[in-house]
C-alpha cells in the first residue's frame, strides 16, 4: 500500500507540474538585435522550436542540368503553351523538378506521376483541371520572378517555394464563412473567431478578403499628433492589426521586425524590411486577383472554400513561419531558364502529326483538347503562351 | 530643528542592523544609520554616473535624455562605459542605493516597535525592478534585454518589447497585474472619498465615525470590510499588483517566445467546445 501511496504522489506530482508548465517555454532562448541597444528591437527564437521547423525547410537537391542544345520543346510537342521556348532537355528536366515539387508520393497510379496532370495517353490534353492550374502556376511564378523583384530579390520562387511536395500548399485561405456579420447583438464585425493565421488572437479572422483580395486602405494612423480630420476608427485599426499579426505568424517574427512600435506609422523610424513587406503585400493581391480567382471555375468543388471562392495566397503560403522562405536558399538559380520570366514561345510551329510528349499513345489533336468540363469563358481565361 | 510631537517616539537608539550605534544619529529630522549612509553614497554616485552620460549623449534635453543598455552581443559580461558599461554601474547603484533605504526603513520600523510592513511593501517594488533588469535579462542571457534609462527611451521600450509578443494583453499574468493596478487604484479611491466625506462633515454637523463609514458601504454593497481590513485589503492589491507585473515580464522571452494570443490555444482546444 505504501508503494501504491507514493507513486500516486509521483503521479498527482506530474500531473501539477505538467498543469503548472503546459504552454510553456524554457530558457536558453536565442535573440537576434536589430536596432540600437536598449530599443527592444529584438527577434526571440526558441532554438528548439527552429531546430523543429528547419526540418520543414530543408531544399531538395536540384536536378542534374540539362544537356545543351536540342530542338525546342514547343517545337516537338503539341500545346506547350508556356514552356514551349526551352529546350527539350531542359523542358524534360523542369516537368521532372515540377513533378517532385508538387505531386503527392503516395498517390493512386491514375494519379502519380506525370498522370497528376496529363492524360496518360495523351499529354497535350487539357483534360485535367491539375493541368489547367499548373500552366496557371507557372506563369504566376514567371510573373514573380520577373516583375516582382522588389519582394522576392534574386532569390526568386519556384513551385516548390509553396508546394513543398504537396499538391495544394499548406497554407492558403479561403473568405470566411460569417464574415458578413448580422445586424444588432448579432454584429461580431468579423471577429472572435480565432484562427491559427492570426496568431488565435480575438481580431478579425479573415483579414485577407479586405487586404489582399481587395485594397482596403491598411494605414489608419493620422498624420499629425492630434486628432486632425482623420476618421479612422479603432475597429478599422483592428482589421489592420489582423494582417499584421498573419504576417508576424506567417513570417515567424516579431512587430519589430518590420516596425519600431513607438511609431509604427513612420517610415524613418522602420527596419528596411519594412519595406520588402509593403511589396510583398501588394505582390499578394495581385497574384490572387491575376492569377487565383481567374482559376476559380476551374477547380472542382472539393478544392474550392465554403463560398465557392478559389484557394488564395498569403504571406504564409511561401514563408511557412520562415523569415524568408526556406531561410533564403535560391532554388530558382537552378530553374533560371524555365521559371525566371516569361519564355517567347518558338517561331516554328510543332508538326501537326506531333510526338506525344513521353508515352507512346495515339498522337494529339492538332488543337488543344476542350472537353466538355470546361465551359468557354474558363478557356477564354487561359492566356496563350 | 524643533521636534515634532511623533519624533519623541521615533528617536530612540537602537534597532540598527548593521553599524552599532557607530550611525545611529540624525541630521535635523533626518535619520541616518548605515543604510542611510550606502544610500546616499550609490543615490549620489548613479545620479552623478546618468549626468555623465547624459554629457556623453546628443541632447540635454530632458525628455530624451538616454543610458541604454549594452548591446546583446555583450552577453552577461561587461561592456565599455560608453556602449553600456554606464548602464550596468548606474543599475548596481540603483540597487544599492533602493536595498540600502529598505533596510533603512527597517531599522526604523524596529525603533518604532512596529511590523515591517513598509519595508516589506517597498520590496515589492525593488523585486519588480530587480526581476526587469537583472532576472530577465539574465535568462535570456543578455545585459542589453535590461531597459533603458531615460524617460521616453524606456516607455520605447516597453512598447516594441510588448510588441515582441504580438499582444500583450493576452499576457495571462499581465491581464492579472492590470486587473490588480485598476483594483488598488478603485479601492483607494472609494476608500478615500469614504474617509474625506466622513471627517469633512456640512457645516454645524460632527465627524462622522467608524459606525457610519461601515453602514455607508454595508447600505451601498452589503458589506463593508471595516476600518483596518480596508488597508490590508489595500495592500494586498497593491502588492499583487507589483508581483503579476514582474511575472508576467519575467515569462516574456524566458518562457514564452510566440505571441501572447497564441498561448491561449491551449483554452481554445479544449474538448468543450461545440
Amino acid at each position: 500500500m505504501r508503494t501504491t501511496a507514493s507513486s500516486l504522489k509521483v503521479a498527482a506530482a506530474l500531473v501539477l507540474a505538467t498543469l503548472v508548465t503546459a504552454g510553456c517555454e524554457r530558457p536558453p532562448i536565442d535573440e537576434v538585435q536589430s536596432g540600437y541597444r536598449g530599443t527592444a528591437m529584438v527577434q526571440v527564437y526558441n532554438p528548439r522550436v527552429l531546430a523543429e521547423q528547419a526540418t520543414h525547410n530543408v531544399v531538395p537537391a536540384a536536378l542534374p542540368a540539362a544537356a545543351e542544345g536540342g530542338p525546342l520543346a514547343g517545337t516537338i510537342y503539341q500545346n506547350v503553351q508556356v514552356l514551349g521556348g526551352l529546350s527539350i532537355g531542359e523542358f524534360t528536366r523542369t516537368m521532372t523538378a515540377i513533378t517532385a515539387w508538387v505531386v503527392p508520393k503516395d498517390a493512386a497510379a491514375a494519379e502519380a506521376g506525370c498522370n497528376y496532370c496529363h492524360v496518360g495517353a495523351n499529354f497535350a490534353d487539357d483534360s485535367k483541371y491539375t493541368k489547367v492550374v499548373a500552366r496557371k502556376m507557372l506563369q504566376m511564378t514567371q510573373k514573380i520572378n520577373a516583375d516582382w523583384k522588389p519582394h522576392v530579390q534574386a532569390t526568386g520562387v519556384t513551385c516548390y517555394t509553396c508546394h513543398r511536395g504537396k499538391p495544394v500548399p499548406e497554407y492558403v485561405w479561403f473568405k470566411d464563412v460569417d464574415n458578413t456579420a448580422a445586424g444588432g447583438l448579432g454584429n461580431r464585425a468579423g471577429q472572435n473567431r480565432s484562427t491559427a493565421a492570426i496568431n488565435g488572437a480575438s481580431l478579425p479572422s479573415d483579414p485577407f478578403t479586405p487586404f489582399l483580395l481587395g485594397a482596403e486602405p491598411i494605414r489608419f494612423t493620422g498624420a499629425t499628433a492630434l486628432p486632425t480630420g482623420n476618421r479612422k476608427s479603432i475597429k478599422q485599426a483592428e482589421w489592420t492589426f489582423s494582417l499584421m499579426t498573419h504576417m508576424s505568424q506567417g513570417l515567424g517574427v516579431n512587430c519589430t521586425y518590420c516596425h519600431n512600435s513607438r511609431a509604427f506609422n513612420d517610415w524613418s523610424q522602420s527596419p528596411p524590411q519594412r519595406t520588402t513587406a509593403w511589396y510583398g503585400i501588394r505582390m499578394a493581391r495581385s497574384l490572387n486577383n491575376d492569377y487565383m480567382v481567374p482559376l476559380t471555375d476551374v477547380f472542382p468543388a472539393h478544392r474550392k472554400g465554403a463560398l465557392g471562392d478559389v484557394a488564395k495566397l498569403n504571406c504564409s503560403t511561401c514563408h511557412q513561419g520562415a523569415y524568408k522562405p526556406l531561410y533564403g536558399a535560391s532554388m530558382l538559380k537552378d530553374y533560371v531558364t524555365a521559371l525566371a520570366a516569361p519564355i517567347p514561345p518558338p517561331a516554328v510551329a510543332p508538326p501537326a502529326e506531333a510526338v506525344p510528349a513521353e508515352g507512346e499513345a495515339a498522337p494529339a489533336p492538332a488543337a488543344p483538347a476542350v472537353t466538355s468540363s470546361m465551359s468557354d469563358a474558363q478557356v477564354s481565361k487561359r492566356q496563350p503562351g | 530643528m524643533a521636534m515634532l510631537s511623533f519624533e519623541r517616539k521615533y528617536r530612540v537608539r537602537g534597532g540598527t542592523l548593521l553599524g552599532g550605534d557607530l550611525f545611529d544619529f540624525w541630521v535635523g529630522p533626518f535619520y541616518v544609520g548605515f543604510f542611510g549612509v550606502t544610500t546616499a553614497f550609490f543615490a549620489a554616485l548613479g545620479t552623478a554616473l546618468i549626468i555623465y552620460g547624459a554629457s556623453l549623449g546628443p541632447t540635454w534635453n530632458i525628455w530624451q535624455i538616454n543610458i541604454a543598455p549594452p548591446d546583446l552581443s555583450y552577453g552577461l559580461g561587461i561592456a565599455p562605459l560608453a556602449q553600456g558599461g554606464l548602464w550596468q554601474i548606474i543599475t548596481v547603484c540603483a540597487l544599492g542605493s533602493f536595498v540600502s533605504w529598505a533596510l533603512r526603513e527597517v531599522e526604523i520600523c524596529r525603533k518604532l516597535g512596529m511590523g515591517y510592513h513598509v519595508p516589506f511593501a517597498f520590496g515589492f517594488a525593488i523585486l519588480a525592478y530587480f526581476t526587469l533588469v537583472v532576472v530577465r535579462p539574465v535568462l535570456l542571457g543578455a545585459w542589453g534585454h535590461g531597459f533603458p534609462y531615460g524617460i521616453l527611451s524606456h516607455l520605447d521600450w516597453v512598447s516594441n518589447t510588448g510588441y515582441q509578443y504580438l499582444h500583450f494583453h493576452y499576457n495571462p499574468a499581465h491581464m492579472l497585474a492590470i486587473t490588480f493596478f485598476f483594483a488598488t487604484t478603485l479601492a483607494l479611491s472609494l476608500h478615500g472619498s469614504l474617509i474625506l466625506s466622513a471627517t469633512n462633515p456640512r457645516k454645524g454637523e460632527p465627524v462622522k465615525t467608524a459606525e457610519h463609514e461601515n453602514t455607508l458601504f454595508r447600505d451601498i454593497i452589503g458589506y463593508s470590510i471595516g476600518a483596518l481590513g480596508i488597508h490590508r485589503l489595500g495592500l494586498f492589491l497593491a502588492l499583487s499588483a507589483v508581483f503579476w507585473s514582474a511575472v508576467c515580464i519575467v515569462i516574456s522571452g524566458p518562457f514564452w517566445t510566440h505571441g501572447w494570443p497564441e498561448w491561449w490555444s491551449w483554452w481554445l482546444n479544449l474538448p468543450i467546445w461545440g
